[in-house]
Parts: structure tokens; sequence; C-alpha cells
């Protein structure tokens, strides 16, 4: 039962570790990495709160082991802001609708939509409503993430000249 | 919580993961692909594998390709990676419809159609389209590769007929005549729940008569279960209403069902009944072109 060296490249800062296979990659990035944004919620791959990017694709970090990561590269509420472009357009966005009550679920909500709204083109609400159909929100009843959601979409178009 | 402790392997062949499947065997080993029912599982402890072996690294098995006719898929390709075939869409509809309605598209990401096959729950949702579609499975072991046809593969509750060594390696799904149509169609309480039931439906046509039906039911039974009277039933005839509807009600004669945390055997034999009808209605609409879904 050996403890294995990984090396996982988080919002494009490397962090090598030696740890438990049984490591989960939510405790990976909130314990070794130190990013509590990704939040753990459930404890049945139900809820989302755990949603980060891995090689760009959305999942629950809660249901992969870290050791999975391995030589990867995960993407976590806390890399969105960037330097030259400040807050993300559902940063933004999530702020300016008022997306979030509590907030437990927002970074999870925020990166499981991320990509829909950086690829986005006058989106319809089915398809806000499927990219997110995987988190769950116990306090705002959707109605303003989706609200904040779209409006991201416009921001991200207007950046993005299309 | 967290699952106890394990040893991890991570080889890059085949040969590597079925050497390790064999050296550890008679202890608790479990082979990890999209992890997306595993893991789970291994969190509340329901299982509790002392050894992974985590296929992921062996390349060359995710792919979706035709050859001769023939659609392949590798096992280890995404359920998002399906979901977004183009030419599936056109191919094989059904499988789309799938996919679509497997988990959400967090656990899509990493959930494989290999996975969902081999894990056997009687309420994953590929076995009864793959069994609709008489796919055949490869599966690669210590005798090398074999294949299986899909209405072998599937045991029992959680069991395959898959070695304690072997791996399943690849989909291979016949090419369908025009004039024919395939649809899945699931009833469940929410997004991301197992269904209530849910039904794969796969009809040739000529001149609008069926030539061929296959009809197979979702969580129903310990295995996906193939509606055969209803198939028998609808040989020959129009798809019309009527017709999509009794094949629907046949489709549960003589099924044993039970109740379970989502509804009382009475009402799951209910659901089955409508979504077989839905699925037929959908697959013969689509045979004749009509669905640009």
């Amino acid at each position: 039962m050996s403890n294995r060296f990984v090396s996982v490249v988080v919002n494009q800062t490397k962090v090598d570790a030696t740890i438990e296979p049984r490591t989960l990659l939510v405790h990976f990035l909130r314990e070794v990495a130190n990013l509590r944004g990704t939040r753990v919620g459930c404890d049945t791959t139900s809820c989302g709160a755990c949603a980060v990017l891995l090689d760009g694709r959305p999942v629950k970090s809660c249901t992969l082991f870290a050791v999975q990561a391995d030589g990867r590269e995960v993407t976590t509420i806390e890399g969105l802001e960037s330097a030259d472009e400040g807050l993300h357009p559902l940063q933004e966005a999530f702020w300016q609708s008022h997306g979030l009550q509590c907030g437990y679920c927002t970074p999870g909500l925020i990166m499981a939509a991320k990509n829909l709204v950086d690829t986005s083109n006058s989106l319809m609400d089915s398809e806000i409503r499927k990219a997110i159909s995987g988190n769950l929100c116990r306090c705002t009843g959707y109605v303003n993430v989706v609200r904040a959601i779209r409006l991201a979409s416009e921001l991200s178009e207007e950046r993005r000249g299309v | 919580m967290y699952p106890p402790s394990f040893s991890y392997y991570r080889p890059e062949t085949l040969d590597h993961a079925v050497e390790l499947l064999e050296e550890h065997s008679e202890e608790d080993v479990k082979i990890l692909a999209g992890g997306q029912s595993l893991i789970p599982l291994m969190k509340l402890r329901f299982a509790q594998p002392k050894f992974l072996v985590d296929i992921n690294g062996i390349q060359g098995l995710e792919y979706i390709r035709e050859e001769a006719g023939w659609t392949h898929i590798g096992a280890l390709t995404r359920e998002a990676d399906l979901e977004h075939a183009d030419r599936l869409r056109e191919t094989y509809p059904i499988i789309i419809d799938t996919a679509e309605v497997i988990a959400d598209p967090l656990v899509r990401s990493v959930a494989t159609l290999g996975g969902n096959l081999a894990h056997a729950d009687p309420a994953n949702d590929h076995p009864a389209t793959m069994v609709a579609l008489n796919a055949t499975v490869a599966s690669y072991g210590p005798g090398g590769y074999r294949s299986i046809p899909v209405m072998d593969l599937f045991e029992g509750l959680m069991e395959t007929t898959l070695g304690a060594s072997e791996i399943l390696t690849e989909v291979r799904i016949p090419p369908l005549p025009p004039e024919s149509g395939t649809a899945y169609v699931k009833f469940e309480r929410q997004v991301g729940d197992f269904a209530i039931a849910a039904a794969a439906a796969c009809l040739q046509f000529e001149n609008r008569t069926i030539t061929s039906a296959r009809l197979a039911l979702t969580n129903v039974a310990t295995k996906p279960y193939r509606a055969t009277s209803s198939e028998e039933f609808l040989v020959g005839k129009e798809a019309t209403e009527d017709v999509v509807r009794e094949a629907g009600l046949q489709a549960v004669i003589g099924l044993q069902m039970w109740d379970d945390i989502r509804g009382s055997a009475a009402y799951r034999a209910r659901v089955s009944s409508v979504v077989a009808e839905r699925a037929l209605a959908l697959a013969a609409l689509r045979a004749k072109g009509g669905d640009s879904t």
C-alpha cells in the first residue's frame, strides 16, 4: 500500500507531492495545493461543488484520485482570473447578476459552465441548464445562476469580438 | 468517506495490465477506467479493492472509427465524446441518446463506454443499447483477444462473462441497412439518476413494413432485458401508433419486476411500457428520416 509521487500542474503551477493513492483529487487541491475554492459537498458525486477542469474538461474532482491527475493540468476557480483580462466573464457576471447566495456551490457552477461560456455564440437556455445539470444549489433556485451564465456568455462574446 | 488504502498501478500496455490482474487475482483487484461507478462505491466502502489497475495509461483504446461498414468504439472512449460525435448522430443516434442521459456532463467527461458495460449494473444504460444494436465486444486477457456477442456478455447483477483478468477493449456495431431507425428513451426522476425504466429500440423497415425489431429494457431485471415477444409482434407490421403501443404493453408481459426506491413494480412496469412505446416510435420516425435532433 505504498505512497506515490505525483506532479500535477494546477493553475499553471507545478504541484509535487508524495501521497496515498486513495487521496481524492479534491483533497489534493484543497490540502496539498492549498486551494480552498474547490469544495466537498456531498460524498455521492451528485452536487458538483468539487468541479474543476482536468486537461480542459469539466470533472468532479471528488470522484478522481489525485494519482490520476499525475502529469496533467488542473484549473480551479482560483485560476480563472488572469493578469491581462482581470476577472473571467463568469466571475463578473455572477457578481453582477447576483448568481449566488451562500456561495458554496458557486466555484463548481462556474467551472462547469466555463467551456460553454468561452466558446458560446448566442446560447439557448437549454444549453446553459444542460451544462450545469451536474451541479446542485440549495439557495438560489438556479434562476439567477442561469441569468449569470447568460450574461457571462454575452460578456465573453464581446471580449472575443463575436 | 475515504476508501481504505490500496495499491495503485498504472500499466502502459494491455499485457502488463493483464499480468497485474493475474498476479493479484486471488486478492481484491479492480480495473480503474473512468472510475465514475467504482470510485463512488469505494468512497462508500461498498467496494474495497486492495489493488487498482488504472488502464488509462494504455494508448489506443479511445477511438470511434468505421471499418467495412462496422463501427468500432474503443472501450476507453469517454461518454462526452460519444455524446458529441457527429458521425454517430447520423449512423447510430441511439448511442447519442444513451450517452446524453448517463449521469451528468461532468461525470461524462471521464466515464467510459467500456466501463458502463463491464460494470454490469442493471441500471447502466449502454447494455440495453448494445443489445438492441446486436453489438459484439472484444476483450483481451491471458489467452489473447476474444469476441463476445453482447447478448452473451451479461450474466447477472454486476456480473459479466469476462474472466477475472480480462479487459474489455472494444465495442463493435454491425451496419444497419437503409430504412433503419434507432432510439433510446429513459425515464428518470432527475438528471443524473438511474432509470425508473428505459428502452432501446432498433427497427429495420422495407417499404414501411418492419422486417426486424430489437427492443431491450434497462433496469427491469438483473441484466438488460430483451423484449422478444414485442419483437415478434412487430415484425411484418407497420409502425403505427397502435402497433407501437401494443408492442410496449407486450414488453413487460412475464417480467418479474421488483419494488425499489424509484417506484413499485407495477409503476415501473407501466413506465417500461411507455418508454418502450416512445423508443419504438422515435426509431420508426428516424427510419423515415423524420427526426432531425
